[in-house]
């Protein structure tokens, strides 16, 4: 029972108080001190470093927020040379590719999850764990650069052309919008090859979230004549519920943010809002992957690091509201069963 | 719909035993085809990186700096191998120690006290702040008040990512050290930072070497924070100071220069492109496993 992982707060607290209460050194009376104020102090330095970065965040886009006010976020009209900066295409982009993501990614990671813990040996399933994890280890360029030279020419000369016609062809959102390229760097391709970097990530939180479901409660499903699928949807799910929406706003936080393989994909159309899911468009994270370091313009670069700021407010909050319903879980099972 | 949990709210609804376990096993194919379909993903892109990669991989790959001339066959990474192995080792000169001590805070001192829970909500929440941000940051904090790009810029950005990585891993570890071998520690007089240092990191240090491994891997492979930061550059990094070396201008680094690469229309630069990817995916997944491997023992107790 020594490996409370994830909560202090559930763990053996009585010995550990008996610990503090310990006597200590008094022979070198300074070391101790200065021990403690030095691991303090690089503790606080981990929470004043995401305030230093909100500061200088909002520092330096408020050229951007005062001169353009709301532009930025209500209009689509993103040309530098024109001093237009209008970021909503980004804004859009970001929120489909993430969607198209979310839609693949979330069911994937669940039935996973559910194999991982109900269904195979343990030894199996930490096999299978860990190769599925190793998916977040490969670095996100590797990904864009599979998906611009595999995925990208396989969407475009199989996938579009056969979608489009046939009956679908017509159907709004997969029908070619305006700014239709041939459909390989679009909306689709890169939320596909985001669902494959978030699955790791929700599959991970899923596994460990269903693992805090008592055995107990479990078994006595089973008793009760259930399948295992029975089991899995009335009682794990029902008893981790809160957990799986943690686990899903991790994986969401992950997909807007993601920059290099939706830079590499997307198809950086930064002026209009995409009508299809074959449209190419943009996402926050790339549009300033791709300008940032050309931009010459100063309200330009203030502009982007408003877009910057909204990415970071935006995915601050996904991380909260994460934390907060895996939090509930842990509070209901008591840690870890 | 509920056949178990409630009885009262729900009367179980008749259905056939054939058809619980027929959808029952549907659900247990998709969970085999879903995890085979993960694993084929992760294979798929290893072997495609090998496959495009390897040819790449000579002599000159790793001699060689990265070429200019694009009509010649020859050049290498090797500048960019040497300048991404400089930024991220002083970003992890910078990150691991402060993010050991400040796990240290977390599992030793701050425990369950309101400053901890704030420290380790807020580190929570900093892990998935996206990459690029951090490259903004740095960006706005190094590179505009010096005024130029610089290597040491890119390492300030990675040490960002890797600092809350660091320390929520060290306290994950040390939480998993039986209370005894402090009690026992500390009931032989010995001072707090002794046991810590001593005692506790001693026995658990094969989790502390997997997780300090784990997150410099974890950034070795970063592109969105050193686009703007370290940028990219065909020279050799000389030295420290002045317009090439670390402190003073771009650097060179494997991930900016693979992207550069694989954008050209040059086949033999996205050959070279190639190569640096599977170099990466090499160390990358190589130390991963490597860790995995010599330290499983270290995280069970």
């Amino acid at each position: 029972m020594s490996t409370v992982e994830l909560d202090a707060q559930q763990g053996p607290g009585a010995p550990r108080g008996a610990a503090k209460a310990a006597p200590r050194g008094r022979r070198l009376g300074l070391g101790d001190p200065i021990f403690r104020g030095l691991a303090t102090i690089c503790g606080i330095t981990v929470a004043v470093a995401m305030f230093g970065l909100a500061i200088v965040l909002v520092y330096d886009s408020w050229p951007a927020i005062s001169g353009l006010g709301t532009k930025v976020i209500t209009t689509v009209a993103w040309s530098p040379t024109e001093h237009k900066y209008g970021a909503l295409a980004a804004l859009a982009g970001t929120a489909l590719s993430t969607f198209v993501a979310m839609v693949i990614a979330v069911p994937l990671a669940l039935v996973i999850a559910l194999l991982l813990v109900e269904l195979v040996h343990p030894a199996v399933s930490r096999v299978v764990g860990t190769a599925i994890e190793m998916l977040a280890a490969i670095p996100s360029i590797i990904f864009g650069m599979v998906g611009i030279f595999v995925i990208v020419p396989w969407v475009q000369d199989h996938l579009v052309p056969w979608l489009t016609s046939g009956p679908l062809g017509s159907v709004p959102g997969i029908k070619p919008g305006s700014q239709f390229q041939g459909g390989g760097m679009s909306i689709f391709t890169a939320g596909v090859v985001l669902a494959f970097m978030v699955l790791p990530f929700i599959t991970a939180v899923s596994r460990d979230v269903l693992k805090m479901v008592p055995q107990v409660t479990k078994e006595a499903g089973y008793g009760m004549g259930s399948t295992t699928w029975e089991v899995m949807r009335n009682i794990s799910l029902r008893y981790a519920n809160s957990g799986i929406v943690g686990a899903v706003f991790i994986g969401l936080g992950r997909a807007l943010g993601e920059t290099m393989a939706v830079a590499y994909l997307i198809g950086s159309v930064y002026t209009d809002i995409p009508r299809s899911l074959f449209d190419p468009g943009t996402s926050i994270a790339s549009l300033i992957a791709q300008q940032f370091s050309e931009a010459t313009d100063r309200i330009q670069v203030s502009a982007l690091i408003e877009l910057g700021l909204i990415l970071f407010i935006i995915t601050v909050l996904f991380q909260i509201a994460a934390q907060a319903w895996l939090r509930r879980v842990q509070r209901a099972t008591g840690g870890r069963a | 719909m509920s056949t178990v949990v409630d009885v009262r709210r729900a009367p179980p609804r008749r259905r056939s035993i054939a058809r619980r376990k027929a959808t029952d096993l549907v659900i247990k194919t998709f969970s085999w085809i879903g995890a085979w379909f993960g694993i084929a993903v992760m294979a798929f892109i290893v072997y495609e990186v090998v496959r495009r990669g390897a040819g790449a991989l000579n002599v000159a790959f790793f001699t060689q700096a990265t070429p200019q001339d694009v009509t010649s066959n020859a050049g290498g990474f090797a500048n960019a191998i040497v300048g991404t192995l400089a930024i991220t080792a002083v970003a992890a000169l910078i990150a691991i120690p402060m993010g050991f001590l400040g796990g240290v805070y977390l599992a030793e001192f701050g425990r369950n006290g309101h400053l901890a829970t704030a420290v380790r909500m807020i580190a929570n929440v900093v892990m998935g702040v996206p990459s690029i941000i951090v490259g903004v940051f740095a960006f706005a904090i190094i590179v505009k008040p010096f005024q130029h790009y610089s290597g040491f810029a890119g390492s300030v950005a990675l040490a960002f990512i890797m600092l809350p990585v660091m320390a929520r891993t060290t306290e994950d570890i040390l939480n998993l050290v039986p209370n005894e071998l402090r009690e026992s520690g500390l009931a032989m007089g010995a001072p707090r930072w002794k046991v810590t240092l001593g005692v506790i990191c001693k026995a658990a240090r094969g989790g502390l070497i997997t997780g300090a491994t784990l997150a410099i891997v974890r950034v070795a492979g970063e592109t969105a924070p050193l686009l703007f930061t370290a940028l990219s550059s065909p020279y050799w990094m000389t030295g420290l100071f002045g317009p090439g070396g670390f402190f003073g201008g771009p650097v060179a680094n494997l991930t900016k220069t693979i992207y550069d690469f694989s954008g050209s229309p040059y086949p033999h630069w996205q050959q070279l492109a190639w190569g640096g990817a599977l170099v990466i995916i090499i160390a990358v997944l190589g130390m991963n496993i490597l860790v995995r491997l010599l330290f499983q023992r270290g995280k069970q107790w």
